[in-house]
């Protein structure tokens, strides 16, 4: 079995539903380890914090609320489990929005 | 045949009025982990930072703390149909959540949003069309 199994299955999900021209998966959890909220989680889990950042034709003519939630019902299992995704950060894109807005941060750096 | 318990969590009446009257109790609702002054989480927190920043007024702003309210807690997240914490309303509507407000901090839209909402702090308590005013550029 894979050691990330959430990983794994958010890449799946969205390959699959999203067709995505561009996706990365960073997994925070490490810097979240100290979180009070993950203290007593029955998970001993390395897979709770993730940020992804999706392009993708599947979020044209959609307000980013519905792109958002487009992706946490493909995820819906893994966020209500127990133990599961605990916190995720979305950067929800059209293929065209990403073209334009990747070549102007590319001058900045991906600042926070 | 299959049931599924962890879905079958229905919203009662109360709480939805409950969150209901929340959402109007203010122009500019955040449900957060934590309060302002301290807030729980790190998405909470960056969340009152922005609203900070743009100005929204604090005669028009109400944060509601989720972590005091397991009902509320779990009940906005059906009720907005939103799983994760922080969620901002503006207007009785939903804005979405910390990802959305960070964007729409960048790229201008949310200054913007609130600008029409008239939820800011006015520049001049003196309002309207003041004589010799700097034009804001």
């Amino acid at each position: 079995m894979s050691s990330t199994p959430i990983e794994d299955a958010i890449r799946l999900k969205i390959t699959a539903a999203l067709q995505p021209t561009a996706l990365e998966i960073h997994n925070d959890s490490s810097q979240h380890a100290h979180h009070a909220a993950m203290q007593n989680s029955a998970s001993t889990s390395n897979e709770t914090h993730f940020r992804v950042l999706i392009a993708s034709a599947a979020f044209e003519a959609k307000m980013q609320p519905a792109r958002h939630r487009m992706v946490y019902a493909l995820l819906k299992e893994e966020l209500e489990r127990k133990g599961g995704i605990h916190a995720l950060q979305l950067r929800t894109r059209t293929p065209g929005e990403e073209e334009r807005l990747s070549a102007k941060e590319g001058v900045e750096g991906e600042g926070r | 045949m299959r049931v599924t318990s962890s879905q079958s969590r229905l919203l009662s009446t109360e709480t939805r009025a409950a969150i209901d009257t929340a959402v109007a109790s203010n122009p500019v609702v955040l449900f957060m982990k934590g309060t302002p002054e301290t807030p729980q989480c790190g998405f909470s927190k960056a969340s009152i930072q922005i609203l900070g920043l743009q100005g929204v007024d604090p005669n028009k702003f109400c944060a509601f703390n989720v972590l005091e309210d397991e009902e509320l807690r779990q009940g906005l997240k059906e009720y907005s149909d939103w799983p994760t914490i922080p969620q901002l309303y503006v207007g009785n509507e939903f804005v979405g959540g910390c990802d959305i407000l960070m964007s729409m901090h960048q790229n201008g839209e949310l200054s913007k949003m609130l600008e029409e909402k008239g939820v800011l702090v006015p520049a001049e308590s003196s309002s309207e069309a003041p004589s010799g005013a700097p034009a804001q550029s």
